[in-house]
C-alpha cells in the first residue's frame, strides 16, 4: 500500500536511502544537497537505519571513502552538488573504472564563479563523461523512484556501474510535493540483498584493485568498458518494468508527451519539462501539433531510441540549463544532433540556454520557443541556431 | 604470451589471484645496477629493510645476492649501506657498462 505524503525533493530521496539501507554512507555537505544528508544523517542517530557514515573533509575525500568501502564490498551512497561533484571529479572515474555500484544522488546546481548556490545542470554536465549512468528527475516523485531503481540498475551483476540520480537545486530539492512512498518492505525486496564482487574484506579470496595497466592492456580495458556502457539501457528497461508492477508508475528511457504526431517539438531535461508540458497542451488547444521529449537516462545516452522519437518530426528546440563553453552548443543538443544526423530526413534544429544559476523559466520562454519553431516550419529557415533565453541585453 | 583480447579482461582490472605480482619482472626498467660486495659487507642487513620491493635476498640470517629479476634499480639500499671503513657494500653501476 502506497503512503502519500506531502515532503520535499532532498526529504523524498533521503527516504528512500533509508529503505534501501545501504552499508556505508561517506559524505560532506553542500547546499542544495544538504538537507538530504541531514535527514539521512537522522535516521542514523534515530536508528531508523543501520548505514555506517563516514564524515569526511571534502567531496575528494568522500567519494575517495566510498570507492574503498564500495571495493570492500559494501553497498554505498553519498549524494553532492556544484563544487562538491566538481572536487569529486577525478574519483568518479575511478569509481566507473574499477566498476563499484556507488550510487549518488546529484541535487542540481550552477557552478561557480561567479558563485551561485542556485539551480542549474552545470555540474552534472561536467560530469557526463565520467562513465556514470545518470538519471535525470523532473520532480520529487520520479527523484524518489529514480533512487530506488538506480541500486537496481547499477548493482545489475551484468554493469556494476555507479549511478547519479540528478534533480533540480532548490525547484526540487527545497518544494514540498505530493509524494507516493512505497512500504519499506517493498523496497527492500526491490533492491534485494546486495552482492559483492571481488570484495577486499574476503580474505580467504585475496584480490587487488587499481593496478598500474600498461599501453599494452589499457585499451582492451577502455573498450570493455565502453560495451558494459552499450549493456546499461536494456536493463533500465528491465528494472522499470519490474518497478511499474509495485509502484503501478511508469518509466522508459526517456518520456514523449503528445509526441507520436507532433511536429514541433521540445527537448527538455528535468523540472522545466513540468512547465513546458502545459505549454504544449495549450498549443495543442490551438490546433498547433507540439510535444515533447525528456530524457530520463541522459547517460548512456539512447541516440538510437531518441534519434527514432524524434526524427518524424519537422522543427524541434533542445533547452539546456547548461552551457558547454567552447563546444558552440550546449551538452543535451550535441547529444540530440547526434542522435539525428545520420537519418536522411531530419527535422531543424536549434538550441536555446535558459534557466542557469536558478533563473526561471517561465511558460512564456516556452511559448516564444513554441512559436519560432512554428515560424521555421513555415519559412524553412533557422534565424539563430544557438541563443541564451530569458536574459537582458 | 598471447596477449588478451577485450572480452577477455577482468572487470574494472581488479586481479583476483594473490601473489601476481611475482609474474611480472619489472628488472628490466633498471638502468643502473646494484653490485654487493661481500669484502665490506657487516651483514647488518639495512639494505634488506629499507629496500622497497624483495630484492634484497637473505639466507639463514646472512645477507644473500640480489634478485635482479625484480629491482628497479632504486639505489636506496646503495644509499643507506654503512659498509666498512668508509668502503660502501653496495655500489651502483650502470647498465651496459
Amino acid at each position: 500500500m502506497a503512503k502519500v505524503v506531502a515532503v520535499t525533493g532532498n526529504e523524498a530521496v533521503a527516504n528512500a536511502l533509508r529503505q534501501v539501507n545501504p552499508d556505508v554512507c561517506a559524505v560532506y555537505p553542500i547546499t542544495p544537497q544538504t538537507e538530504m544528508m541531514q535527514r539521512f544523517s537522522s535516521f542514523i542517530s534515530n536508528g531508523k537505519v543501520k548505514t555506517e557514515i563516514i564524515l569526511v573533509e571534502s567531496e575528494h575525500s568522500s567519494m575517495s571513502a566510498c570507492v574503498g568501502a564500495s571495493a570492500a564490498g559494501g553497498r554505498v551512497i553519498t549524494a553532492t552538488s556544484s563544487q562538491g561533484l566538481a572536487l569529486m571529479w577525478e574519483v568518479l572515474y575511478i569509481a566507473s573504472g574499477l566498476r563499484l555500484p556507488i550510487i549518488m544522488p546529484v541535487v542540481n546546481r550552477a557552478l561557480s564563479a561567479p558563485l551561485s548556490i542556485h539551480g542549474d545542470h552545470s555540474d552534472a554536465m561536467g560530469a557526463r563523461d565520467t562513465g556514470w549512468i545518470q538519471l535525470w528527475s523532473e520532480n520529487a516523485q520520479e527523484a524518489y523512484d529514480n533512487a530506488i531503481q538506480s541500486f537496481r540498475i547499477g548493482e545489475h551483476m551484468d554493469i556494476r556501474l555507479p549511478a547519479m540520480v540528478c534533480m533540480d537545486g532548490f525547484i526540487i530539492s527545497h518544494s514540498i510535493e505530493r509524494i507516493e512512498y512505497l512500504e519499506d518492505n517493498e523496497v527492500k525486496d526491490f533492491v534485494g540483498e546486495f552482492k559483492a564482487t571481488y570484495p577486499l574484506l574476503d580474505i580467504e579470496h585475496p584480490v587487488s584493485y587499481g593496478p598500474l595497466i600498461l599501453p599494452d592492456y589499457y585499451m582492451e580495458f577502455r573498450k570493455a568498458q565502453d560495451e558494459v556502457e552499450s549493456k546499461v539501457a536494456g536493463i533500465v528497461l528491465e528494472v522499470a518494468k519490474d518497478f511499474e508492477k509495485l509502484s503501478g508508475r511508469k518509466y522508459g528511457l526517456f518520456e514523449t508527451y503528445r509526441l507520436e504526431d507532433a511536429e514541433i517539438g521540445l527537448v527538455i531535461l528535468n523540472s522545466a519539462a513540468g512547465t513546458s508540458k502545459d505549454v504544449v497542451d495549450e498549443f495543442r488547444n490551438k490546433g498547433i501539433r507540439a510535444g515533447l521529449l525528456k530524457p530520463r537516462l541522459y547517460r548512456p545516452f539512447p541516440y538510437r531510441e531518441i534519434g527514432e522519437a524524434l526524427k518524424h518530426l519537422k522543427a524541434v528546440c533542445v533547452l539546456d540549463r547548461a552551457d558547454a563553453f567552447g563546444s558552440s552548443f550546449g551538452p543535451l543538443y550535441s547529444d540530440i544532433a547526434s542522435s539525428l544526423y545520420h537519418f536522411p530526413e531530419r527535422p531543424f534544429l536549434l538550441n536555446k540556454i535558459y534557466g542557469l544559476g536558478g533563473r526561471d523559466y517561465m511558460p512564456f520562454h516556452a511559448e516564444m520557443v513554441l512559436n519560432e519553431l512554428v515560424e521555421i516550419t513555415r519559412t524553412g529557415h533557422v534565424k539563430m541556431p544557438k541563443e541564451y533565453i530569458g536574459v537582458r541585453e | 604470451m598471447k596477449l588478451k583480447g577485450w572480452k577477455e579482461v577482468a572487470p574494472g582490472a581488479v586481479i583476483d589471484k594473490a601473489g601476481s605480482a611475482a609474474e611480472f619482472k619489472t628488472g628490466s626498467w633498471r638502468s643502473f645496477r646494484p653490485i654487493w660486495k661481500e669484502e665490506n659487507c657487516i651483514q647488518c642487513l639495512f639494505c634488506w629493510i629499507y629496500c622497497p620491493d624483495m630484492s634484497v635476498k637473505v639466507k639463514d640470517g646472512k645477507r644473500a645476492e640480489f634478485d635482479y629479476d625484480y629491482c628497479k634499480g632504486c639505489g636506496i639500499c646503495a644509499l643507506e649501506c654503512p659498509g666498512k671503513k668508509g668502503k660502501k657494500a653496495i655500489i651502483m653501476v650502470e647498465e651496459g657498462k
